[in-house]
């Protein structure tokens, strides 16, 4: 390739900028409006500058409790990143063996990631009120009628909820897995395995440290996509919704900035969390490069 | 590796062959079987996402009443949602209206995301030179994915509202005199929406593709005369094409099921299957939600069927 540049170069470039534009522009448009003085509205122009709508925010928005659904998410964000982390780590590290059902298995996942949203919410949501009916005419049956009505429904936060969750960042988790162990040189495992490793401690100490900044990134996608979820936990989450689920109902009823400051302070949580795993990333992944040189 | 690794593993080495003797398996010395290591994913499947398919499509053949489900197999569901169909043609039917906006909606967003993603994958992959640019132009064009959908589409409105930004600055530059109308809550604005959101699922499996491609090819074709648009066609997009299928997947799915974008977008106006499934839910009709969960999975199916003839998922990682 010769060092000049091609006009396609350019044209290419411009569209990228377009493109990041449009990418970011709306974001920032929202962020700047939650500033908006406390006389201002819902467009543009801003009306003085103020954090006059964080203040409203933070004493609460109206019948909604926001910040016990903020609270709720970021548990639920919390325990699905774990649990995408540990249960695809292990899958992934199955996958380089062979076992029975695995091509089963592995259709089912990528299924579960193509499969629309509001179909996988919806049987979830039908899974648990059947269940909820068997469990009260069985506790009819044995004459626990007041179990039966104190009983109300097994669907909740940490059920079904955490369950429809899972169902969309276990695919990524497992599919970045492989996308790991593709990647990975087996002759580092051997060579532990040579002096006497044992498998627990090859992985911990060889597979781990290497592998490690990927790992954050699997924490990343379970965390983000679980604190920005909407579409699977519809149907499944229960009586009480999570931040996301609030605020898309709040779309329709909220008409000042208020929304705005909240879609700030969400975007910026995320963003924290972002920059949070990629910096961590960038450090694992210097340290594992420099004990591979020693 | 380093010296404390090695030590650790001499010192292991050593304890090894103490344990090695009969009955003194400590734990962790031998590696879980591998159908052990994947049971606790499986099981996640199984109970969130295998069954809850099979009992949606045992529901969408129950009965219903207003307050409760009867287990008696009946039609009654798929009679309903397709009634008169058939004998309104040329005139379509509630259903088919939605099917049809849904796969308007679907075809759009595709072809736009599918121009925009490949040329904005194409310049990441093989006009930006330093790996470190490229890793950090990538994440660019990744980041908005880890944050919310549901604050991206509404940011759309302060943008696109009758006295939104574009409509003022319109007005203002004396091109038009009233508010464009059709900028928001419209079909015109759940495409730029979805635009928005899911272009990116096009962008990473066709620069995954692209990264993949033989550099010697690209200028093999250059030495051989070839102009910058046959390479493109004639090398660069054949062998994209798995990335193409995977991406094309990716969006034509999450679109065909989509309610949230749709309805804030739409002004909670504009129908989609998505929508509907989900008003359906709201007002405790299980068994026809069931059914038109039934309806939609088996249409993106034969989509996804008729993308896969094309390429195997499976080597693409």
């Amino acid at each position: 390739m010769t060092d000049r540049r091609s006009a396609g170069f350019y044209w290419l470039a411009a569209l990228f900028c377009l493109f990041v534009l449009f990418l970011y522009g709306p974001m920032i448009t929202i962020v700047v409006l939650s500033f908006q003085g406390p006389q201002g509205g819902l467009t543009f122009p801003m009306n003085g500058i103020s954090l006059h709508w964080f203040y409203r925010l933070w004493d609460g928005l109206g019948v909604v409790d926001i910040w016990a659904a903020f609270r709720r998410s970021a548990r639920l964000g919390a325990v699905v990143m774990v649990l995408t982390v540990a249960l695809s780590l292990l899958a992934g590290l199955a996958y380089r063996k062979r076992f029975a059902g695995s091509n089963l298995l592995f259709y089912v996942v990528v299924a579960s990631l193509i499969v629309p949203s509001i179909v996988v919410s919806l049987g979830i949501g039908l899974e648990f009120r059947l269940l909820d009916d068997t469990v009260k005419s069985i506790a009819e049956a044995l004459g626990l009628e007041d179990f039966g009505q104190r009983y109300g429904t097994a669907m909740g936060l940490f059920t079904s909820g955490l369950g429809a969750q899972l169902t969309w960042t276990l695919p990524f988790g497992l599919l970045i897995c492989f996308a790991i162990f593709n990647r990975f040189d087996r002759r580092y495992e051997e060579a532990a395995r040579d002096q006497g490793a044992t498998p627990w401690q090859s992985f911990a100490y060889v597979v781990l440290p290497i592998i490690a900044p990927s790992v954050v990134g699997i924490g990343l996608f379970g965390f983000t996509l679980s604190w920005d979820e909407v579409a699977r936990s519809s149907q499944a989450i229960g009586d009480l919704n999570t931040l996301p689920l609030e605020l898309e109902g709040l779309t329709t009823t909220v008409t000042n900035p208020e929304i705005y400051a909240l879609g700030t302070i969400t975007t910026a949580v995320s963003f924290a969390v972002i920059f949070t795993a990629l910096g961590l990333m960038a450090i694992l992944r210097r340290r594992a490069a420099n004990a591979l040189k020693a | 590796m380093t010296v404390a690794v090695q030590d650790k593993m001499a010192v292991n080495a050593a304890a090894i062959e103490k344990d090695a003797l009969p009955g003194r398996t400590p734990l962790f010395s031998r590696a879980l079987p591998a159908w052990a290591q994947a049971l606790p994913l499986a099981l996640v499947f199984l109970v969130f996402f295998v069954i809850p398919l099979a009992l949606t499509v045992m529901v969408s053949f129950w009965d219903y009443t207003e307050y409760s489900l009867v287990p008696a197999f009946t039609l009654r569901s798929y009679a309903e949602m397709f009634e008169s169909c058939y004998e309104r043609l040329p005139d379509l039917c509630v259903t088919f209206k939605t099917y049809l906006s849904t796969l308007k909606f679907c075809l759009s967003v595709w072809l736009i995301s599918l121009v925009v993603g490949f040329f904005v994958a194409y310049f990441l992959a093989f006009h930006v030179r330093s790996t470190t640019w490229q890793i950090a132009l990538f994440l660019v064009c990744t980041v908005p994915f880890w944050t919310s959908n549901v604050i991206r589409t509404i940011s759309w409105i302060p943008l696109l509202g009758r006295n939104g930004l574009v409509n003022s600055t319109l007005i203002k530059l004396h091109i038009i005199d009233t508010p464009i109308e059709w900028l928001i809550f419209s079909d015109f604005a759940v495409i730029v929406a979805l635009v928005h959101l899911y272009t990116l699922f096009m962008i990473v499996p066709i620069f995954n593709s692209m990264m993949r491609i033989d550099r010697a090819l690209v200028e093999a074709a250059h030495d051989a005369g070839a102009s910058g648009w046959q390479t493109l066609w004639n090398v660069i997009i054949p062998l994209s094409k798995p990335g193409i299928v995977i991406g094309s997947i990716f969006v034509i799915t999450i679109v065909m099921g989509d309610f949230v974008t749709v309805g804030v977008m739409g002004g909670q106006q504009i129908a989609s299957v998505g929508k509907v499934i989900n008003t359906q839910m709201g007002a405790l009709q299980f068994p026809p939600a069931a059914a038109n969960s039934v309806i939609l999975l088996v249409a993106v199916l034969f989509i996804i069927a008729a993308l896969t003839k094309l390429v195997d998922i499976r080597k693409e990682l």
